[in-house]
């Protein structure tokens, strides 16, 4: 592995897409292809192009463009815990 | 898409070895539903405790073959699902599967191109994926990949991609090796950069769609580069395939 | 539903027997010390890192890197165990005990909390009794080494006795409180203490 900044952390960095059948799970939808905006730095994107921290006790979806955590998901046995504050909004197709 | 991702036991039919260090699995499903190149299939192995684990691995099939997907797997030494695929699933065995799954790295002819495809190691699958689908389809859509590869041996789809080269059909494939190039080799011999992106991108017709898959630190720096050049970022698909080499 | 699926010949890469008395309920081991990361890895200037001490105090303190290697440091081999279920034996790390740094600050009668946070923004809520008697550090050094950006340097805090995410990576400061402010994963169903001989994975548990 030829490390170009030594960020271990960064590479390990999936996308939106990765997180795609667990956001099925919490939302009983596709949704890597839905949009979405940063509550902090106002860019808009769709869910798979955000960065997905998946290497940790839960899925951390973050902002490309400002960082900001976007969406937190955790699997605590057996109920599911969001936080989407880092969203203005989520759009689920139904 | 189904009203529910639901897993579903499917049955390998066939294992090819791609590479020394990729194999591609046939699977037959019986929840099939046709695709979009670009999505993938989540996989979970369970142990006879109930300890589970699952992945994520692209499909490498195009969505006019019914009924099966084949997915390419890199065997990542250090890793817990991937060596079992590799060393101990054989054809007959049946693996829980969920898909397809994404929305967002997904290419169909409709939505046109020209297309340009940046791959780097295992992350061209879901690019071979909508190569096969353009063929499949009878598609004319110019189409350029461009394969960041570390030598010869870890050319993925090499004899297919050679063919796709030969019969002139629109789609290129241009690689760039970064640590051994075969003997003789006149190309490009180094990591993808922002002069290779503007010399295969200047001879492509307006209103490229680039989708961009591998390593986190490949996917970056070429999407960074494309932007650069002028390409809308809302234009440019990534999908990031972790740490693996390139 | 029928028979559950197993898959044929798995039996799962880092499973092992527990060894008496040392790994925790659950936990398998490990040699390699996995990275775990929920976001990118904030780029800290030495020249102008900080640790504070701030909220029920009766003066905030606060160390420049220089002050704070200045301060007297030990040498740690503590076990580790991770919410993920790893748990990595005998690391050796060198640190300031927290107690030291606590001694720098006069504690207001009414904090019983402190919450750590991290440049980046990650924040982690501990007990006062979870982190004195030597119980807890900010370790700059593994393995007689530097500790490496990926693995929470320059300083991170380390409180081995309890899941590894209540070791705060890139360390920047603590905040004492009356009452406990739920930390980054503390929010989202993680247990607030911890503790992996007990499984406190989630709250509730």
């Amino acid at each position: 592995m030829d490390e170009q900044d030594g960020d271990r952390n960064r590479e390990l960095m999936l996308d939106g897409n990765a997180a795609g059948g667990m956001l099925y799970d919490v939302f009983s939808a596709e949704m890597t292809g839905a949009p979405t905006e940063c509550a902090s730095c106002g860019r808009r994107g769709e869910i798979g192009s955000l960065l997905a921290f998946t290497q940790a006790p839960g899925l951390v979806l973050r902002c490309p463009s400002c960082e900001n955590a976007m969406v937190r998901i955790v699997r605590a046995g057996d109920v599911t815990y969001l936080d989407a504050r880092g969203a203005v909004y989520l759009r689920i197709a139904r | 898409m189904a009203d529910a991702l639901r897993w579903q036991l499917g049955t390998v039919t066939e294992i090819h070895q791609e590479t020394p260090r990729a194999k591609t699995f046939t699977i037959a499903l019986p929840l099939w539903t046709a695709h979009h190149a670009g999505q993938h299939y989540d996989i979970r192995l369970t142990a006879p405790d109930g300890y589970q684990t699952q992945r994520s691995y692209s499909i490498a099939s195009e969505p006019e073959r019914q009924g099966l997907v084949e997915l390419t797997v890199e065997r990542i030494d250090d890793g817990e699902v991937s060596p079992y695929l590799h060393d101990v699933v054989q054809p007959k065995d049946q693996i829980e599967l969920r898909g397809p799954i994404g929305g967002y790295f997904v290419w169909d002819v409709g939505l046109g191109g020209p297309l340009l495809l940046v791959g780097g190691g295992s992350g061209v699958v879901p690019l071979m994926a909508m190569i096969r689908h353009r063929v499949a389809a009878g598609s004319s859509i110019q189409t350029r990949l461009l394969y960041s590869v570390r030598s010869p041996d870890d050319v993925l789809y090499a004899d297919e991609l050679q063919m796709l080269q030969d019969h002139r059909e629109g789609v290129d494939v241009i690689y760039t090796y970064t640590r051994q190039a075969p003997g003789g080799w006149t190309g490009y011999r180094r990591r993808i950069d922002r002069a290779m992106l503007k010399e295969i991108t200047s001879q492509m017709e307006a209103g490229l769609r680039p989708y961009v898959c591998g390593p986190t630190l490949l996917v970056e720096a070429a999407a960074n580069n494309l932007v650069e050049l002028g390409i809308p970022a809302d234009r440019i698909r990534t999908e990031r395939f972790g740490p693996t080499g390139t | 539903m029928g028979e559950p699926f197993v898959s044929r010949g798995f039996f799962g890469r880092r499973r092992q027997p527990e060894q008496a008395g040392r790994i925790p309920p659950g936990q398998y081991l490990v040699d390699d010390w996995p990275v775990l990361s929920a976001g990118p890895t904030p780029r800290i200037r030495l020249d102008q890192w900080r640790f504070t001490i701030e909220g029920l105090v009766r003066q905030p303190v606060s160390w420049s890197w220089e002050e704070f290697l200045k301060l007297p440091s030990k040498t740690y081999v503590v076990d580790i165990s991770c919410v993920t279920k790893w748990t990595k034996l005998d690391m050796k790390w060198q640190g300031v005990s927290v107690d030291t740094l606590l001694q720098a600050v006069a504690l207001d009668s009414r904090a019983a909390f402190i919450t750590a946070s991290s440049y980046g923004g990650y924040t982690t809520n501990l007990a006062i009794p979870d982190l004195v008697n030597d119980q807890a550090f900010i370790a700059y050094q593994e393995g007689e080494k530097p500790l490496t950006p990926e693995h929470g340097g320059p300083a991170r805090l380390v409180v081995p006795h309890l899941y590894f995410w209540k070791s705060a990576k890139w360390i920047q400061g603590f905040r004492l409180e009356e009452r406990e402010q739920l930390g980054f994963w503390e929010t989202l169903g993680y247990h607030r203490r911890g503790d992996p001989w007990k499984e406190e994975r989630y709250s509730g548990d």
